[in-house]
């Protein structure tokens, strides 16, 4: 085996793992909210990729423009899913909210079925498709974006928890929701944020990841999925933890598809999954519970 | 100050709170004790927005805030602490007590997003007045510890400290001396009665009767969910009912 291949397949794999770290965060961050493991959370990528698609084909926007446009829809998609599927069932217990989650899920996938069609689509890269080499291997243009773009999104987010007043708030609502209130946190108030923050980060990944793989009204699923992989292998932390699960999965599957088989691609990600759930529940980083957020 | 009225609270079929009322002065120390299950615990949670009660009231300043839950109270000016410290365990000393502030900041999610710069101004504003309250509680050298590893004493002074940032204009304590040495059961008597000199009106439900005796202006006493007695220190421990409550009827 060659240097170059193995550095080919490393490079795309952390493409990939920024993807699934960006979905994997979205997981987290509800879920160190309320306590919920919204399934739905893959189809806020599919909604960014498709929305995208609708700005960019049949409303004639540029790409600069259809790009925020179609975070801010998702995210209006996020609030209504609080409001309308999660909020009014507070007091309901883990499994039903699961279930309404996964049927939310099949919901947005079936509307954006009857809205866009069946058909895959491509959305075009952000900055032409002209390979650059690196070494002996090669990226494109759009795996950059998708680093830089995850990047400065991971950065907002960690500016935003640690050193914003209303992020300390949201973390304090991971910790001790009883507390929280009672030092005036509205929690209702910051469940809410964390889906608006959710879904737009889900909208993002996948509208970066779309010029590489194509979007459909189905490729949620697999994406979220993913990204749920990630999150427990970051012990469900909204920091680095989270970032590097996505990373390892992505760089694992890459190498997997190459050395070994790329049919066997998605059952790396949940052989991983199974391993991690049997032998380290808490993550693969161990202190979960001083880190998450 | 604070005005409860014909409170009554039944789980199921016991009856935890009947009839309770009293009525607690605006810069008083004000004390709530009974014997173990004479309901204060069942109080203080209804007059905080955890319960809601079965029938009756709660009066703030005048205004009937029964049933709001905890976080509107606290916008209110109603705050408090628990027996077991609740605090945001990951989080520094000095963020647990800047988000007992976060009520008094604007910043929303959008805010945050869209103007930065003020922002940051009252994030530096609020970091700054934040270590007053940490100063006021005793515990500045405190401020950068990971608040899940404190002992529990300083725990608590944490509690409190967030709890003052709140700025309430009334304060109810579940029990502050539990768990706490002679030394530190002290220092938190001169802690609740420098509370009360900056104008905060403090309520405590508290089993250390030398505590209660020491620093409260009024006791309430509660005996299986009624009010036994009320008044002044002297007037609860000459009170032969309340002597007979908890060391049981003379024959």
């Amino acid at each position: 085996m060659q240097f170059d291949q193995l550095l080919q397949y490393a490079l795309s794999g952390l493409s990939t793992g920024a993807i699934y770290a960006l979905i994997g965060i979205g997981f987290s961050i509800i879920y160190n909210a309320t306590g919920i493991i919204n399934f739905a959370q893959g189809e806020f990528v599919m909604l960014g990729g498709m929305l995208t698609l609708f700005f960019l084909e049949l409303l004639k926007l540029p790409i600069w423009a259809a790009i925020p446009c179609a975070v801010a829809a998702a995210t209006v998609g996020g609030i209504l899913f609080e409001r309308l599927a999660i909020r009014p069932l507070r007091q309901a217990t883990p499994i039903n909210l699961v279930i309404i989650t996964i049927g939310g899920s099949i919901l947005i996938r079936g509307l954006a079925m009857l809205l866009w069609g069946k058909d895959t689509h491509a959305i075009p890269p952000f900055s032409g498709d002209e390979p650059i080499a690196i070494g002996g291997a090669t990226v494109l243009p759009q795996h950059l974006w998708i680093l830089g773009i995850t990047v400065i999104i991971i950065a907002i987010n960690k500016f935003y928890f640690f050193h914003t007043i209303s992020g300390k708030a949201m973390r304090a609502c991971a910790y001790n929701r009883r507390a929280a209130g009672l030092v005036g946190i509205d929690v209702r108030r910051m469940v809410l944020f964390s889906f608006v923050i959710s879904s737009a980060m889900g909208a993002v990944a996948g509208i970066i990841v779309a010029p590489l793989t194509m979007v459909a009204y189905d490729v949620g699923g697999m994406l979220g999925l993913k990204g749920f992989c990630a999150a427990i292998i970051g012990g469900m932390s909204s920091g680095i933890s989270t970032v590097l699960g996505g990373l390892i999965l992505g760089v694992l599957e890459s190498l997997g598809a190459g050395l070994i088989s790329s049919g066997y691609k998605d059952a790396i990600a949940f052989i991983i999954l199974l391993l991690l759930l049997f032998l380290r529940p808490q993550g693969l980083f161990g202190k979960a519970e001083s880190e998450r957020v | 100050m604070l005005e409860v009225s014909g409170i009554s609270q039944v789980f199921g079929g016991v009856t935890a709170l009947d009839r309770v009322s009293f009525t607690i002065a605006k810069g008083d120390i004000t004390g709530v004790i009974g014997p173990n299950g004479a309901g204060k615990t069942t109080l203080f949670n209804i007059i905080t927005g955890i319960y809601t009660q079965t029938a009756g009231k709660v009066l703030l300043g005048g205004a009937d805030v029964s049933g709001l839950p905890p976080e509107r109270l606290a916008r209110l000016g109603l705050v408090r602490t628990f027996q077991n410290i609740e605090l945001f365990g990951g989080m520094t000393v000095h963020e647990n007590v800047m988000v007992g502030m976060h009520t008094k900041s604007s910043s929303g999610l959008l805010a945050c997003g869209l103007k930065m710069p003020w922002n940051m101004a009252e994030e530096r504003r609020i970091r700054e007045h934040s270590l007053n309250w940490l100063d006021f509680t005793g515990i500045p050298d405190l401020a950068d510890v990971t608040a899940g590893n404190l002992p529990f004493g300083k725990g608590r002074l944490l509690e409190i400290a967030r709890a003052l940032a709140v700025e309430p204009q009334i304060i109810l304590m579940d029990e502050p001396a539990a768990g706490l040495n002679s030394q530190e059961t002290l220092e938190l008597a001169k802690l609740i009665q420098r509370i009360r000199e900056t104008g905060i009106t403090v309520v405590l439900v508290e089993h250390d009767m030398e505590l209660i005796m020491d620093i409260c202006d009024r006791i309430v006493v509660l005996n299986l969910g009624r009010k036994l007695a009320e008044g002044t220190p002297r007037e609860i421990q000459d009170n032969h009912e309340v002597v007979a409550a908890y060391l049981g009827e003379d024959e």
